[in-house]
C-alpha cells in the first residue's frame, strides 16, 4: 500500500503550506465544509476511524455523543501529548506534516460545531512547535485558518498549547485539567468530556493520528477507508518500532500487517546474533508478547485476542540480552515517577512495585516477593479513576507471567542473571 | 502548630524531602515578555486566563532560570490567582526548575527504549565526565545533569534533550564525554537536532 499520512516524510520541505497545497492539502476541508455537520460525523462513523491515541474507540461515535443543543460553546482539544514509552508517530506527523493535522482539526471543528481546536504539545515537543507556529502563522495568512476559511463563512481558530512535562496530560480529563491550568490530573467520569469538557463545555479530545486520518477519509470516502484493513480495522495506521532492531522507526501500514512483518521486514529484525526474547506491542502499558506470538495481524482486535493491546502502536523489541526484572524495574520507575497521585493504589502500588523490583533485581529479594508483586499489582490495576492505574502494574504482572523463572533465578542466585553490556555497572537514580 | 496534645508546639512533625521554593529577587515581567504573555491571554476565553499559566511559568523560567517565590507570586497576580495555585501547578510539572540550574540542562532520556539502547551508560559517561551525579550542578555551573522520562523518540535512542528544547539524537555511551567539550567549544551547534528526514 502507498503510504497514505506520511507519502513525503523524506522531502525536505514536506512540512511547508506550498508543499502540502500542492499535494491535495486543504481539499479535505473544502469537500467537508460543503457538507452538513451531521453527514460529516455520518461519513466519520460509517468509516470505522478508531481513535488512535490507544483506546481504539469509534471516532464518529464520540462526536455523536458530544452535545448538539447547548449555548455552551463547543472545543476539540488535540491530544498531541505524545508520551507514552515507545511511541513516536505523532512526532512524526506533527513535524513533518504540520497542515494535515490542521486540516484534521478544522475538519473535526465543523463536524461538531467547535469554533476553536487547541492542541495540546507536549512541552518537550518545543522544536516541533516552533514549526508548526509559524506554518500556523502561514495557513491563518492564506485563509485557511481564522476567519471566513476558504470563503465558506465558517470561522475557527487553532491554538498550540505547550505543556510541560506530564505523561499523566495524556489522558484526556486531565489533558483537559492541564488545559485549564491545574494540575494534570484525571476527573471523575461521568460526566464525560462530550458533555462537560474544556471549562465545562461539550469537548471532544482526539490524537493527532486520528484528526490526521480525517482529510483522506473525506476526500476517498468511507468504503476506501474500511477496504484498507481488516473489519473494523480499517484505514492506515502509523506503527512505531523501537528497542533492539536494526531499523528502529516509524512505518506506515494498514492493520492487515503482522507483527512478525513489521519487525522482522520493515524493522530489519533482530540485532545481529540475537533473539528476540520478548515485544511489547503497543506502548509501554500493554502486556508482553513473545516471539511466537507475533504471527498477527497488527490490528486493534487481533492484539486483543492475543492477549494484549495495540494501544498507541509503540512497539518496543527486546532481545535475549534483556533482563527481564531490570526492564520492568525500569518501567515501574516511570510509571511511579509520573503517577499524578491523584488516585492511593496508584500512588502507593506503583512505589511499591518498584521497590520490590529493584530489591529483586539487586538479588536481595526472597521467593515470596515474586508473589507479592502479583498481589499488589492486581490491587493497582482497575481500582483507580484512569487507565493510569491498569498501565503501571502490568510491567511487573506481564514480566512475571511470562518469565516467572528469571526472578526466581535472580533470588536464587542473589545477582542479576542476565546483565547486558549496554547497561550501566549501577543503574543511575535520578534525584528530581 | 500543633495537631496533637502530645506534640510539641511548633515540632516538625512531617519530614519531607521536598524544598520550599526560596523567594529570589523582586521580580517583574520585562515588557516585552508582559506583551508575549498578553498576546497569549487572548486565546483563551476571558474568564479563563488561569489556562496561560504554563506559558507565564515557562516565561518566568526564561527570564530568571528558574521558577523563584517573587516570579509565582507575580504570575498569581496577573492571572487572578492565589500564590498557592501557582506553586500547586508549579510544582507538578518537571520541565520548571524550582532551583538554579546550569546554562546547559543535559536531559537524558532513561526510560525503556532508550535504555535499552545503552542510556543508562550515557548518563554513567555524562556523569563522570562532569563529576557530578544525577540531579546536580558542576562546579563551573555550566551544566547540570537530569534523568528524564521517555521523550517520544525512541527510534533515534538514546537521546539527551538540552535545556527543555534542543535535542541531540543517537548518543553513544563512548561519545557522551566528547558532547560536554563539544558544547563547551560550541554552544548550540554541538546539538544534532531533529533529524527525521534524514534516510535511516
Amino acid at each position: 500500500m502507498e503510504p497514505i499520512l506520511t507519502p513525503y516524510v523524506r522531502e525536505p520541505n514536506s512540512f511547508t503550506l506550498d508543499f502540502f497545497v500542492k499535494h491535495q492539502g486543504y481539499e479535505g476541508l473544502r469537500k467537508a465544509l460543503a457538507m452538513q455537520p451531521s453527514a460529516l460525523i455520518d461519513l466519520v462513523k460509517a468509516s470505522g476511524l478508531r481513535g488512535r491515541g490507544g483506546a481504539g474507540f469509534p471516532t464518529g461515535l464520540k462526536w455523536q455523543f458530544v452535545l448538539k443543543d447547548t449555548p455552551l460553546p463547543k472545543y476539540i482539544c488535540c491530544n498531541a501529548d505524545e508520551s507514552e514509552p515507545g511511541t513516536f508517530k505523532d512526532h512524526v506527523l506533527m513535524e513533518r506534516n504540520p497542515h494535515l493535522l490542521f486540516e484534521g482539526c478544522l475538519i473535526g471543528c465543523w463536524a461538531i460545531g467547535a469554533k476553536v481546536a487547541y492542541i495540546y504539545i507536549r512541552g518537550e515537543f518545543y522544536h516541533v512547535q516552533k514549526v508548526m507556529e509559524a506554518e500556523l502563522a502561514k495557513a491563518y495568512a492564506a485563509g485557511y485558518v481564522g476567519k471566513n476559511i476558504m470563503g465558506s463563512g465558517f470561522d475557527c481558530d487553532i491554538v498550540i498549547h505547550r505543556g510541560a512535562g506530564a505523561y499523566e496530560a495524556g489522558e484526556e480529563t486531565a489533558l483537559i485539567e492541564s488545559l485549564e491550568g491545574k494540575r494534570a490530573q484525571p476527573r471523575i467520569k461521568p460526566p464525560f468530556p462530550a458533555s462537560a469538557g474544556l471549562y465545562n463545555c461539550p469537548t471532544a479530545v482526539n490524537n493527532v493520528e486520528t484528526l490526521c486520518n480525517l482529510p483522506p477519509i473525506v476526500l476517498n470516502g468511507a468504503d476506501w477507508f474500511t477496504s484498507l484493513g481488516p473489519e473494523k480495522n480499517g484505514g492506515p495506521k502509523l506503527f512505531c518500532v523501537s528497542g533492539h532492531v536494526k531499523r528502529p522507526g516509524v512505518y506506515e501500514a494498514p492493520m492487515t500487517i503482522t507483527l512478525r512483518e513489521l519487525i522482522y521486514e520493515r524493522a530489519g529484525g533482530p540485532l545481529d546474533g540475537r533473539k528476540i526474547k520478548a515485544v511489547i506491542p503497543g506502548g509501554s502499558s500493554v502486556p508482553i508478547l513473545l516471539d511466537h506470538q507475533l504471527d498477527i495481524p497488527a490490528s486493534f482486535d487481533d492484539v486483543a485476542k492475543a492477549g494484549s493491546m495495540l494501544g498507541s502502536a509503540g512497539i518496543i523489541v527486546m532481545d535475549d540480552t534483556t533482563c527481564m526484572v531490570w526492564a520492568a524495574k525500569n518501567l515501574l520507575y516511570f510509571y511511579k515517577h509520573e503517577s499524578c497521585g491523584k488516585c492511593t493504589p496508584c500512588r502507593e502500588g506503583g512505589d511499591w512495585l518498584y521497590k520490590i523490583l529493584t530489591r529483586i533485581e539487586a538479588g536481595e529479594g526472597e521467593m515470596r516477593d515474586i508473589d507479592l508483586l502479583v498481589s499488589i499489582g492486581n490491587n493497582i490495576a482497575g481500582k483507580t479513576l484512569c487507565a493510569f492505574g491498569d498501565a503501571a502494574a502490568t510491567p511487573a504482572l506481564t514480566t512475571v507471567k511470562n518469565f516467572r523463572e528469571e526472578f526466581e533465578a535472580h533470588v536464587r542466585e542473589g545477582r542479576c542473571t542476565v546483565p547486558a553490556p549496554w547497561r550501566a555497572a549501577k543503574t543511575p537514580v535520578g534525584a528530581h | 502548630m500543633s495537631f496533637h496534645p502530645l506534640m510539641e508546639y511548633n515540632a516538625r512533625f512531617q519530614k519531607s524531602e521536598r524544598k520550599s521554593v526560596e523567594d529570589g529577587a523582586p521580580f517583574v515581567f520585562t515588557p516585552e515578555r508582559r506583551a508575549q504573555l498578553d498576546d497569549t491571554l487572548t486565546k483563551y476565553p476571558a474568564d479563563r486566563k488561569r489556562s496561560a499559566i504554563l506559558y507565564a511559568l515557562y516565561l518566568v523560567q526564561e527570564q530568571v532560570g528558574y521558577l523563584t517565590g517573587n516570579g509565582m507570586r507575580h504570575v498569581a497576580e496577573i492571572l487572578d490567582m492565589t500564590p498557592a495555585e501557582v506553586e500547586d501547578v508549579a510544582t507538578y510539572y518537571v520541565m520548571f526548575f524550582r532551583e538554579p540550574v546550569g546554562k546547559q540542562v543535559l536531559q537524558v532520556c532513561r526510560t525503556l527504549s532508550c535504555a535499552l539502547l545503552g542510556a543508562e551508560r550515557v548518563t554513567e559517561a555524562l556523569s563522570e565526565k562532569l563529576g557530578i551525579k544525577v540531579g546536580e550542578t558542576d562546579k563551573s555551573g555550566l551544566f547540570t545533569l537530569l534523568e528524564f522520562e521517555c521523550l517520544g523518540a525512541c527510534d533515534r535512542a538514546p537521546i539527551v534533550m538540552i535545556n527543555n528544547e534542543h535535542w541531540h539524537e543517537k548518543v553513544k555511551p563512548e561519545d557522551a564525554a566528547k558532547l560536554v567539550d563539544d558544547i563547551k567549544a560550541r554552544g548550540e551547534a554541538a546539538y544534532s537536532g531533529c533529524h527525521l528526514h534524514v534516510e535511516r
